[in-house]
């Protein structure tokens, strides 16, 4: 298997674990992430609020040097993958909007590029009987919530790879590594994504929304494959506790982190040191060899 | 609150429906996407009555409105309007007019936000956290905003203090340029 990759900027920064555990994971599985030569932004939450030309403009640009390598591409964070889908849709649709970019571009995109999900990929394309069989550690009924967020569900027709209003793959993957994924009714709310620099008290107030509720479900910890949830879970979950109030001491894991700690890969590989809220007490509560 | 509507009532919601490619005289009203907005809560116009202003061509309010940039672009309302409106597409609308006609008063510190996002892009082709950090809170006057969630990403390595050149930056740039030129042309 082979995809073309875009890691987006957050893979580099802010969720440089994400893209440790998927280097590690997907070596692992054999499957080959071929990174696009000098990928730049997609323009992610700034463009589509700026300028009705840019949005679409941006993720082409890197979408044309995919359909010139001939493969599918696979985004790890859910606003690429989301402003890539739409971009895509967007100008399948609309022949006048394909022209002016493809004008700005001074190129010919065609917008046939098919976009994956990272999770999509692991989940439905390697799929879960296959990761069963490299398994050489089990979650040991760890009781997690799968928290989805907004970007890889909404819009449906244009994004969605499950069921939008209440997704099961990342519980059907937990399942699937010998965790308990508890049913819980936040699986798509929204973290507040991008505000969490520029309205912080919006995102601290739905973050709080989202621990409360995973924790009066009785969750240990949570899984997410969205850098900005992740963000937002984790390292506002201190200023969540200050300002309402509460202690949650809720790791909040990439999927890749526990996938791959259950296919024996050591901590170090996962980024696991580079999580906020301390996940060790629980891995080794669990037994869990890291 | 008396409201006439003439021709020029009519240009707004034309304008909107134009951008949004629907007809924002479909909504009816119900409330559904005021119902499931996480964010309804702080808004001082729920995203139901924006569309109406849209269809009663009040221009004024509805770019002056906190809401437009309030909005976090879950795309809930969207996904679950009966009418098939999209109304985070119409947000999306509002604020790029916005935008162009310098309305940012609002929420001036989102809007700065999203204004030196693109900038740091345009500048380095990819978004470089600690100088986009450091400018918004330089131009916000508040200089330690985070600092101790700057410290902690530093130290996890997640906050690098230089970003390897991107290759091919300046046609990246030359792109941003002929976008910009055709804005320039416009109506």
């Amino acid at each position: 298997m082979k995809y073309a990759y875009y890691p987006g900027c957050s893979l580099h920064s802010t969720a440089a674990d994400y893209q440790q555990s998927i280097d590690s994971v997907f070596q692992r599985l054999a499957i080959e992430l071929q990174e696009i030569e000098s990928w730049t932004c997609c323009g992610a939450s700034a463009a589509h609020v700026s300028d009705d030309l840019l949005p679409w403009a941006l993720p082409a640009k890197d979408l044309l040097k995919v359909e010139k390598m001939g493969l599918e591409v696979v985004a790890p964070c859910a606003a690429c993958y989301n402003r890539m889908r739409q971009a895509n849709h967007k100008l399948r649709e609309n022949a006048e909007l394909r022209r002016k970019v493809n004008q700005v571009l001074q190129a010919e995109y065609h917008a046939q590029v098919k976009v994956r999900h990272i999770s999509d990929v692991v989940v439905n394309e390697y799929g879960l009987e296959a990761i069963a069989k490299l398994l050489k550690n089990d979650l040991k009924g760890m009781k997690v919530v799968c928290y989805y967020g907004c970007l890889s569900a909404r819009p449906q027709k244009i994004v969605a790879f499950d069921d939008a209003v209440y997704p099961s793959y990342l519980d059907r993957l937990i399942r699937t590594l010998g965790g308990d994924p508890i049913e819980w009714p936040f699986k798509t709310e929204c973290c507040g994504g991008s505000f969490s620099v520029s309205k912080k008290d919006v995102v601290l107030k739905l973050t709080r929304d989202l621990l409360d509720m995973a924790k009066d479900v009785g969750a240990e910890a949570v899984v997410v494959d969205c850098p900005l949830c992740q963000f937002n879970l984790d390292f506002r979950q201190e200023e969540v506790e200050k300002k309402y109030g509460g202690h949650f001491a809720l790791p909040v894991f990439y999927f890749t982190q526990l996938l791959g700690l259950c296919l024996g890969l050591p901590g170090e590989a996962l980024g696991l040191k580079k999580l906020n809220v301390d996940p060790f007490a629980l891995l080794e509560r669990k037994n869990l060899q890291f | 609150m008396k409201i006439v509507l003439d021709d020029r009532a009519r240009v707004f919601p034309a304008q909107i429906s134009e951008m949004i490619g629907q007809n924002i005289d479909g909504c009816y009203q119900c409330g559904k996407c005021t119902a499931g907005c996480p964010v309804a809560y702080t808004m001082e116009i729920p995203p139901h009555e924006i569309v109406r202003l849209v269809q009663l061509g009040r221009e004024e309010e509805a770019l002056a409105s906190h809401t437009i940039w309030l909005c976090a672009s879950c795309e809930t309302c969207t996904s679950r309007c009966p009418k098939n409106i999209d109304i985070a597409s119409v947000m999306d609308a509002l604020r790029i007019l916005a935008f162009r006609q310098g309305r940012t008063q609002a929420e001036k510190e989102i809007t700065l936000f999203h204004k030196l996002f693109l900038q740091v892009v345009a500048r380095f082709g990819r978004v470089n956290d600690l100088y986009l950090m450091g400018k918004y809170n330089l131009l916000t006057l508040n200089p330690l905003k985070d600092w101790r969630l700057g410290r902690k990403l530093f130290s996890k390595g997640k906050l690098r203090l230089t970003a390897p050149a991107v290759k091919g930056l300046k046609e990246f740039q030359d792109i941003l340029q002929r976008v910009q030129a055709s804005e320039a042309k416009r109506p």
